[in-house]
């Protein structure tokens, strides 16, 4: 475990520096998270990959007796306290089931909404009658849980939902009418959290609506590019009567919720595509070894060993980038329990702290998968696009990721924004060290002793590409100042300049904690990971940062800045090909994602 | 009734194995129950479910060093009660029947399952061995095993069908493919109290080995293989190729 004593604060990581003895890596998972890791694997390969097809054709009803089969073993309620039948266990253990689960493609976002956003919001909002009534069914599989926040005319844009309640006369029921859409699970979910502005209120409240309810009515099964043997339906409202202590926390306050549980889903998302990444890895060279043209085995090509040594990177990024955050979350939890809030309050607030964090572990999980998958078609080439191979569902499940759980768009605003309101309430100080940077511009550059060690190396450079972010973001805001928000261009940028940071430095700080553990013979192939990820980095960071500049600045302003640039994202040249190849053999000999 | 499966602690099945030194290289190695023994496990765990207090438990034990407590743990996940360790390296098949024999003169087990052979060794050889060391029945080959009151009726393969027989206990039945489909998979509630449920280390008698290990060769690696589409193409290819038409 890592350090309890108080990592950075969510958003930090942009002006501090991190230390790696404060970072969780997944080589420190213990004997009982592992064999919980275990459990949930063999679940999916034995009970859902094998029925996975039929799954896929709609049956329902497979799926939910495989739901109630996972609660029996107890995988429904890992996150669940004890005395609600769950199993009370912490959130980075409730992440590496996730990560495992999401090997099951339609049936893992059955898991994720059931076990997320179908139970949570009960777990930490509800009042005790309410989860005394609910999270034991839940957490067994009794009941099967699903969320209902987004309607036709309001997606992203989700607190301008038409969905309205009305207090009965005798003020005994809510009475709900309207519509909700893309609802996972909602064919066979036995409970709907369901949000809708209750008369003129100008926020969200929360309810729990059980499928039995009159005037709850549910449509037909979305067909879908991907994702298919999961339940996705609209529901629909006619005077629905949900009773008055259906509602979930305060009234008027469930966009609140909807947001912490967005954050959660988030985090969660991620690690199901590190699962889903390695997975469709371990097919893909499977056949790589296999098939054969030219005489020879195509894992033999430099070209196909360039893609399953990316492939891999970009796995190990996500997987590191997603459980550092995890890890934050959890410690965060604690040491708020600890300061004396109540367990519900500080899990809220753990993953609230970390919702920069979060929004960039989505995106950059969606999009690690998204390659992944892309490249893993790709390798299998005609057969790719075989409907009988894993990799052609693999491929069209990944590409919903980048979709919900808040757009990949709608998170980079996020973490740019959240960024920007933490730095103005005076959270941290983002001004000074956006000066010092402007500063140290009009100096001259820090070119090294030339001694430095390895990992010194790298720190040094992931801070320059810390100063980059805070010499183009500082500009830009001094630039357009309140318009700042209308330049989404920009802000997808330094959203993107954050992640890749982010990214670079997680890497950086769990090899360099394996370099406690490990001998330099078995360090070297994660040496070569972040070799190669940090080297290319540094040239997105150039490429993104000088199309920002080029956006806003001129003249001498412009020229000092690209000069910046330059000088921050310099990096020492690279054989990123050997180094490929060599991370794409150990896959080859090892046959399955093992680093 | 009482239930006694033996472990052994294993690579799982897809390591690649090593040598470094004409031993086994264990760099790296990922340990599980040994495939047979788990089905085993499973069994007599099913057996324990469906009779309703008949058996009072279901023990496991294996010969390991400290190292192999993992691998004993999860079975303790599974559903075993408790564990007894002898604590030495297991060696060969008599050393290990052995030290088992010896650990288990005060026991009173009805019934010890063992797998068919380990996936590490493939002895075959532990089971049979232990049952006479033991002076108790032994039966092979079983395939199946019920309860039938408080008689256990096990089913055997023999040529071209199976037999039944009630065995009188105790006894060791070495068990082989059909004794449970697949393997049961740990449960939430069984992996939280794994960490609770009592090993029982067991001073090895340091039985010295009957067999000594002179040389490992490793397999040569399979030649490549020729997929073939149609029936005239593998006909061609055997006249032509192979020349065996």
């Amino acid at each position: 475990m890592s350090d309890k004593k108080r990592a950075l604060k969510g958003g930090e990581f942009l002006i501090k520096d991190a230390d790696y003895t404060q970072v969780f890596i997944p080589e420190e998972f213990d004997e009982e998270q592992q064999m919980i890791a275990q459990s949930c694997r063999d679940f999916v390969e034995q009970r859902v990959l094998p029925n996975i097809d039929e799954i896929d054709n709609h049956n329902l009803d497979l799926l939910k007796s495989l739901m109630k089969e996972a609660g029996e073993l107890g995988l429904l309620g890992i996150s669940v306290p004890e005395e609600y039948d769950g199993f009370g266990q912490n959130f980075v253990t409730t992440m590496r089931a996730t990560e495992e689960v999401g090997k099951g493609f339609s049936f893992a976002v059955a898991y994720s909404a059931h076990t997320g956003i179908g139970t949570l919001p009960i777990l930490y909002f509800g009042n005790k009658e309410q989860k005394q009534k609910y999270l034991p069914k839940l957490a067994t599989g009794e009941y099967i849980g699903a969320y209902a926040l987004t309607e036709p005319e309001a997606g992203s844009d989700a607190n301008a939902g038409k969905t309205r309640a009305v207090l009965s006369e005798d003020g005994k029921y809510y009475i709900l009418n309207g519509s909700k859409m893309w609802i996972t699970n909602a064919g066979m979910a036995d409970l709907f959290i369901v949000y809708a502005k209750i008369e003129d209120d100008k926020n969200l409240s929360a309810f729990i609506v059980e499928r039995d309810t009159p005037g709850f009515k549910i449509g037909q099964e979305e067909e879908k590019m991907g994702i298919r043997g999961s339940s996705t339906r609209q529901i629909f409202f006619e005077d629905a009567k949900i009773p008055v202590e259906n509602l979930l926390g305060e009234r008027n306050k469930g966009f609140k919720i909807a947001l912490y549980i967005l954050n959660l889903g988030r985090i969660k998302l991620a690690g199901a595509t590190v699962g889903a990444a390695k997975a469709a890895i371990n097919y893909t060279v499977d056949y790589a070894k296999q098939r054969k043209q030219f005489g020879t085995y195509i894992s033999n090509f430099g070209a196909i060993k360039h893609k399953l040594a990316e492939m891999v990177i970009r796995t190990f990024v996500n997987e590191s980038l997603t459980y550092r955050a995890s890890q934050n979350i959890e410690d965060e939890e604690a040491a708020l329990i600890e300061e004396g809030t109540d367990k519900d309050r500080a899990s809220i607030e753990a993953i609230r702290q970390y919702a920069i964090e979060a929004s960039i572990a989505k995106v950059f999980g969606s999009e690690a998968l998204d390659y992944v998958v892309d490249e893993a078609v790709q390798i299998h080439g005609g057969m790719g696009y075989s409907a009988e191979m894993m990799v052609e569902r693999a491929y069209r499940d990944s590409r919903i990721n980048r979709i919900f759980e808040g757009t990949n768009e709608i998170n980079r605003l996020v973490i740019v924004g959240e960024l920007l309101k933490r730095g103005m309430k005076g959270e941290y100080d983002l001004l000074t060290p956006a000066k010092e940077v402007a500063k140290e511009l009009l100096g001259i550059p820090d070119f090294g002793s030339g001694s430095e060690g390895y990992f010194e190396k790298k720190h040094k450079l992931v801070k320059n590409f810390k100063k980059s972010i805070l010499m183009v973001a500082g500009a830009a805001l001094q630039k357009f100042g309140q318009a700042f928000q209308e330049e989404e261009e920009v802000i997808m940028n330094i959203a993107d300049m954050l992640m890749y940071t982010y990214a670079v430095e997680s890497t950086l700080l769990r090899v360099e904690k394996l370099s406690q553990m490990y001998d330099e013979q078995k360090l070297a192939i994660y040496k070569d990971i972040l070799d190669v990820y940090s080297f290319d980095t540094a040239w997105r960071m150039y490429k993104i940062g000088v199309d920002t500049v080029n956006a806003f600045a001129k003249g001498d302003e412009q020229q000092g800045m690209l000069m910046g640039m330059k000088r921050f994202t310099k990096v020492d040249p690279t054989n990123t090909k050997d180094a490929r190849r060599r991370i794409a053999d150990k896959l080859i000999e090892d046959g399955y994602y093992n680093f | 009734m009482k239930i006694l499966v033996l472990i052994s602690n294993v690579p799982d099945t897809t390591t690649k194995v090593k040598f470094k030194d004409n031993e086994f290289d264990k760099t790296g190695v990922q340990w599980i129950i040994n495939p047979w023994d788990e089905l085993a496990l499973t069994r007599a765990l099913e057996l324990k479910k469906a009779a309703a207090g008949k058996i009072e438990k279901v023990a496991v034990a294996m010969v390991a060093e400290k190292d192999g407590e993992p691998t004993i743990r999860k079975a303790l996940a599974m559903g075993a009660d408790e564990a007894i360790r002898v604590d030495t390296k297991p060696k060969d098949s008599y050393s290990v029947a052995a030290e088992l024999a010896e650990a288990l003169k005060d026991q009173d087990f009805d019934l010890i399952l063992v797998g068919l052979e380990s996936s590490d060794y493939n002895g075959l050889s532990v089971g049979a061995m232990l049952a006479e060391l033991m002076g108790i029945n032994s039966v092979s080959a079983v395939s199946g095993i019920d309860l039938d009151g408080d008689k256990l009726i096990v089913k055997r393969e023999i040529d071209g069908g199976y037999e039944k027989l009630d065995v009188q206990m105790p006894f060791v039945a070495v068990v082989q493919k059909g004794i449970a489909i697949v393997p049961l998979i740990p449960n939430m509630r069984g992996i939280m109290q794994a960490k609770r449920k009592p090993i029982n280390v067991v001073a090895a008698q340091n039985i010295e080995p009957l067999v000594e290990m002179v040389e490992y060769e490793l397999p040569k690696p399979k030649p490549p293989v020729k997929l073939v589409e149609t029936a005239e193409e593998l006909i061609n290819l055997l006249h032509i190729e192979a020349k065996v038409l």
